[in-house]
């Protein structure tokens, strides 16, 4: 056990020595491996920018069932209540005709106009139930329910979908989509040129030291210790990209704050992914390390790979 | 302690064997020197026995290690117990002449404490007390060869194989060397050492094998070049 330990610091200690000795060699292999982690990096923060994007319209969107003044209140519980069953329905709310007659003078306040035509007829508004939708790209099921036949004959109009809205939703839906997966494009094509270049790097390295990788194994030095260092050494490399990259975002929030006063870029809510990258700071440099610590260790375990093979025939 | 049987090494079928059919038995603590010219087949001999290669037919077992049974996951295993000492030194060139020896410590996870208590006492056996700090390119030939001794035995290993280890010495320093090998030899280790050098094995007197065209052509115990 103590052998084990004394051997596991003295591959860990080689490689911080071999990564200050190459550090030229490494500078190529860490500036790739940076653009590598701030673009993962990014990603993340625009998908969670943008979900929250849709999620704030989406949360304004509702379904409009509006109900006849006839149906009693048996039936309006019945409907409610069938209306609830249905998997889309996240929730729904249940407004009185007066209820309705408040919420449209509370939305029309500024118009004395309307206020004045309200007034002098006696209300004229249904009783309208709102749903909000789990999820508005499959909101048909809840069409299909509402025009059955004994359901439609309960309302006094066709229900409100947002038409508009969805229409618009469903877009920023599918560009984020399509965003999303130019991001994972992205970052996979990184990924593999950061490992070819961690590999060009450490091939290197093994090329400069191969007479004493040579002599290690005639001596007896098993693979895990001869490797170990090279892994290291790019485990290093992964933690300072790690680091870099948590910095350069963090820069580009404080210029982009403090500078431009930018609050959003289109659909891209700036305010909120800052909130957002400051509230998880420390999972994304524990995700980044993660990352740049696996990319790096991989890259060296294959890299290494065929140089430590023992001869077979 | 070394055992070959029927042991065939090709490397190229058109090129014919580099040992054919070699049958070798050594037993503890002796001394084996192993002459022939060069492309005998001496050097395909030490590297099947460091495992640097494997025999195309026949059977190794050294200190009871059966070869054929031997994973790659153990070659390192096999060659902690096996000292080897390089005609060509193979020296780490950025190391000092105590680093050099400790580095064999180092690799199988021996302490600090253990190894600044080993390595003087197996410089002071090759005589090279005093040269620690020495970088190898400031040492002449023989006391770089007798760093790769101390490298190989400082780990107190059963066999000690020696390539030609005065290949690239002046006569003096060569004995040097040899006079090491002996003294470890005398300390119970199983001494096998390859050479071109005459003078080296008339001297000794010691069993010598003799390998012609990948053959043992000759096997006697006590004998001289000359009767090779």
């Amino acid at each position: 056990m103590q052998r084990r330990l004394i051997t596991f610091w003295r591959i860990i200690h080689t490689g911080i020595v071999n990564f200050m000795r190459n550090v030229t060699l490494a500078v190529a292999a860490i500036a790739v491996m940076v653009v590598t982690l701030t673009i993962v990096l990014i990603s993340l923060i625009t998908n969670a920018t943008f979900a929250n994007t849709i999620s704030q319209i989406t949360d304004k969107i509702d379904v409009s069932v509006f109900l006849q003044d006839s149906d009693t209140p048996a039936q309006t519980q019945q409907l409610i209540s069938e209306l609830k069953h249905l998997p889309n329905v996240k929730s729904l709310q249940y407004l009185t005709k007066a209820q309705a007659l408040q919420q449209y003078e509370q939305q029309n306040a500024g118009n004395q106009q309307l206020q004045v035509a309200i007034t002098e007829t006696s209300n004229p508004l249904p009783a309208t139930i709102l749903i909000k939708p789990v999820n508005l790209n499959q909101i048909q099921d809840i069409k299909t329910f509402l025009t059955k036949p004994a359901i439609a004959a309960l309302q006094s109009d066709q229900p409100s979908y947002s038409g508009d809205r969805e229409v618009a939703i469903n877009k920023i839906t599918h560009a984020t989509d399509v965003l999303r997966k130019i991001g994972i494009v992205t970052v996979v094509v990184f990924a593999l040129i950061c490992a070819l270049i961690i590999f060009n790097t450490i091939q290197m390295a093994i090329f400069n030291r191969r007479d004493e990788i040579s002599i290690q194994r005639l001596l007896g030095a098993s693979t895990s210790y001869i490797r170990g260092p090279f892994v290291v050494e790019s485990a290093i490399y992964g933690i300072l990209s790690a680091v870099f990259s948590v910095l350069i975002v963090n820069s580009a929030f404080l210029a982009s704050s403090g500078a431009l006063q930018a609050t959003s870029l289109g659909l891209l809510d700036i305010n909120y992914a800052n909130q957002y990258f400051d509230a998880h700071f420390w999972q994304f440099l524990a995700l980044q390390l993660v990352l740049g610590i696996v990319l790096g260790a991989v890259s060296a375990t294959i890299a290494t790979r065929r140089y430590l093979k023992f001869k077979t025939k | 302690m070394i055992l070959l049987d029927r042991v065939t090494k090709t490397y190229a079928r058109d090129l014919g064997p580099a040992l054919d059919r070699i049958s070798l038995h050594v037993d503890p603590k002796e001394f084996v020197i192993v002459i022939g010219q060069s492309g005998a087949g001496k050097t395909t001999l030490l590297r099947l026995l460091t495992r640097e290669e494997r025999p195309t037919s026949g059977k190794i077992i050294i200190g009871g290690i059966d070869y054929d049974k031997l994973k790659d996951k153990d070659i390192p295993m096999l060659r902690r117990k096996i000292g080897v000492v390089f005609q060509d030194f193979k020296l780490l060139p950025n190391k000092n002449v105590f680093e050099n020896v400790a580095y064999a410590l180092e690799i199988v996870g021996v302490s600090n404490r253990e190894i600044r208590h080993t390595v003087p006492k197996v410089l002071s056996i090759v005589n090279l007390k005093g040269k620690e700090k020495y970088m190898p390119l400031q040492l002449s030939g023989g006391e770089q060869q007798r760093v790769a001794i101390a490298r190989a035995i400082v780990r107190q290993p059963r066999i000690l194989i020696a390539d030609e280890p005065t290949g690239n010495l002046d006569p003096k320093h060569a004995w040097d060397v040899i006079k090491v090998l002996e003294r470890i030899n005398r300390y119970g280790t199983t001494v096998l050492l390859t050479t071109h050098n005459q003078e080296i094995v008339n001297k000794l007197k010691r069993r010598v094998v003799t390998i012609r065209d990948g053959k043992i052509t000759s096997d006697r115990a006590n004998a001289g070049y000359n009767r090779a």
